[in-house]
């Protein structure tokens, strides 16, 4: 028995995820076969799969490949300054605590010039959803050497072969005080989409790395073919290893990617231990900001 | 407190921690959320994103801190983002002399972030001052949706002196334009003619983007020319054009003077003496005191510079407003500095000696 598929023309509103981005600004800026589309794909299937208000859904990036997906979903969507979209998250989440805070960015922008908020805000344990999607290059500069460019690797400004260790993201998350961490490459769609999920369900600072191809740099810089080589070098390389020691899994080029849910915890998040604190020190006297921010209506 | 800020991220920094240690005291009790950032550069990027959930935000911070909010500062013009920043001025550059009075911000206050933009920036001369300005601060950032600078110096930061806080219904305050039109309405950056555009707060279900790029009505990024001569142009513009509505001056003994000496911050109460000593030598001298110091009084500077011989410009500074003076002098009235490296304020003998040469 032969099928037969009739094909009809489908239109970018009939798709899946359109209510979840801006159409009016499709097509976007990303390369063919870079990973960070399916990751936002990933991600507006989680939000669609959660039952979140979405009105009550902040997305903050800072600059950079990654840094443009504030400006394509279809949410309170802030495109801030290179590296400070967490402080920028905060302040959004302690002016209105009520809202769900993610922040969605490069590994350059978060790890790299925004580095030491990132440490703080896990730090504090501050309420905030980072999905950090990594392809271990400065991606819209050109191709320069990142944090998190493994040894050996060739960039633009490492023309001779990447010689700075690299961070190893989820031990750097972990240490720092993250309450939830998972890294996935963009080839784990299931089970990525799953960790957004749950990571929306939880509270604190949930650190969620996602390695993706750039063809344009890294890929053709390292003569590694294009995004779909990349993709097929994690289906052979990565191993899903849950609950693995963040310690072992530092990546080395062209080496195994450890994937995974490393770390789910509960523990008190900033605003829980600021109230918790409060209403013991001050009592009746402790006034919080309201849920709905500290505006005032007279 | 008083104008109904609820949120203050900041960085402790000499001498300016006073401000930032009773807001951290008193916010818990009032609905308000301080937060000790890791940089400044942390504390001005959350001051702006905090405003974005319509809580009225503001930061503390001196010269070295100041720098690095520059960037963010410069998020704040470009996103319309009404914000305050508190900048008690010690001496410079680089870590210079925390403890001791300076003024050689003003320049950087105006033109610190890179790129065309424009501020607002108000310096008070006492303890009484600053409380009255701070609420001006607040309701000016609503109004034209700017970062609003307090020029503080160290002497007045560090100031003792009588303040009568008024009863809180005799405060006049601004409250954020929340715009009334439905979300399939609503464009972030549209004017319709206005002096800003309205308001939505993150969390109202508008879901709207704004971005530090150049964009449109939308809040959309567009890369071209025409788009940055209308976003950039709208930055400036409405404080440019609306410069006679902000500009705020004290005058005295300007009828008939000679010289004119013009001030702000702490130097406005240090040059009285200057002028009495002038005074009593008998040069007609009058001053004018900048309470708002950008946009700065061009109109008014023009025309005295018709009227009289000299202005005396004494600053903590190697000479930065003396420049806007002489600039907008143009050639009509002498432009004469009164330096002082910083450190301490100037001698009242120094201004008088100034106002006098200046008067021959």
């Amino acid at each position: 028995m032969t099928a037969i598929m009739e094909e009809r023309p489908v239109s970018p509103e009939e798709h899946p995820i359109a209510p979840f981005v801006r159409m009016d600004r499709m097509p976007h800026i990303w390369c063919p076969t870079c990973g960070i589309g399916t990751v936002v794909k990933c991600f507006a299937t989680a939000l669609a799969e959660s039952a979140v208000d979405l009105d009550k859904v902040s997305i903050v990036s800072g600059i950079g490949c990654t840094g443009r997906t504030a400006g394509y979903m279809k949410l309170d969507g802030f495109h801030a300054t290179h590296g400070r979209a967490i402080p920028f998250a905060t302040g959004l989440k302690l002016g209105r605590p009520e809202l769900l805070v993610t922040v969605f960015s490069g590994d350059g922008d978060l790890v790299g010039i925004g580095g030491n908020h990132f440490i703080h805000a896990a730090r504090r344990n501050m309420d905030l959803l980072i999905i950090l999607v990594n392809n271990f290059i400065y991606g819209m500069t050109g191709g320069q050497n990142a944090a998190t460019t493994p040894l050996t690797a060739k960039t633009s400004t490492m023309p001779f072969g990447n010689f700075e260790r690299p961070f190893n993201l989820p031990y750097l998350a972990a240490s720092s005080g993250a309450t939830y961490v998972a890294r996935w490459t963009s080839l784990h769609i299931r089970r990525m989409t799953r960790s957004f999920k749950e990571a929306i369900g939880r509270k604190g600072f949930r650190f969620i790395e996602v390695i993706a191809p750039c063809p344009t740099l890294y890929a053709r810089l390292n003569r590694l073919g294009d995004g779909l080589d990349l993709m097929r070098f994690y289906h052979d390389h990565a191993e899903v290893r849950p609950g693995a020691d963040t310690r072992d899994v530092d990546i080395g080029y062209q080496d195994q990617i450890v994937c995974g849910k490393f770390i789910d915890e509960e523990r008190p998040t900033y605003l829980d231990l600021m109230h918790e604190h409060y209403g013991k020190t001050l009592g009746d006297r402790y006034v919080p900001m309201p849920p709905e921010g500290g505006w005032i209506r007279e | 407190m008083a104008a109904g800020c609820r949120f203050v991220a900041g960085y402790p920094i000499t001498p300016s921690t006073e401000i930032v240690e009773r807001i951290a005291r008193r916010f818990p009790m009032m609905g308000g959320i301080f937060i000790q950032m890791e940089d400044e550069l942390a504390s001005m990027a959350a001051v702006v994103g905090a405003s974005w959930t319509g809580t009225k935000s503001m930061t503390v911070t001196s010269g070295p801190g100041f720098s690095l909010m520059m960037e963010n500062i410069g998020l704040a013009a470009m996103m319309e983002t009404p914000c305050v920043v508190v900048n008690v001025q010690r001496g410079g550059p680089s870590t210079g002399l925390p403890t001791m009075v300076g003024q050689a911000d003003m320049m950087q206050a105006r033109w610190g972030s890179h790129g065309d933009y424009s501020i607002i920036a108000l310096s008070p001369c006492s303890p009484q001052d600053a409380f009255n300005l701070t609420i001006d601060a607040f309701n000016l950032s609503e109004i034209y949706r700017v970062p609003v600078f307090m020029m503080m110096d160290e002497c007045v930061g560090h100031m003792t002196e009588k303040v009568v806080i008024p009863p809180a219904d005799e405060i006049e305050l601004v409250p954020r334009r929340l715009t009334a039109k439905p979300p399939e309405e609503f464009l972030p950056y549209q004017l319709n003619g206005a002096l800003a555009p309205e308001f939505a707060r993150a969390g109202d279900g508008y879901r709207f983007h704004t971005t530090g790029l150049t964009h449109d009505e939308r809040g959309y990024p567009v890369m071209s020319a025409e788009c940055q001569e209308q976003c950039v142009r709208h930055l400036i513009d409405k404080i440019k054009l609306n410069a006679d509505e902000i500009v705020r001056l004290e005058e005295e003994g300007i009828d008939g003077a000679d010289v004119v000496v013009v001030t702000y911050g702490i130097t406005s109460r240090v040059a009285r003496m200057g002028v009495e000593l002038a005074r009593e030598r008998g040069v007609k001298v009058g001053t004018l005191r900048l309470v708002v110091v950008w946009p700065f009084p061009e109109k008014r500077v023009r025309e005295l510079a018709h009227k009289i011989k000299a202005f005396v410009v004494p600053e903590i500074n190697n000479g930065q407003i003396v420049l806007e003076v002489e600039r907008c002098a143009g050639g009509k009235a002498a432009a004469i500095l009164v330096p002082h490296m910083g450190g301490g304020v100037h001698d009242p003998k120094d201004i008088c000696a100034a106002i006098v040469e200046a008067a021959k």
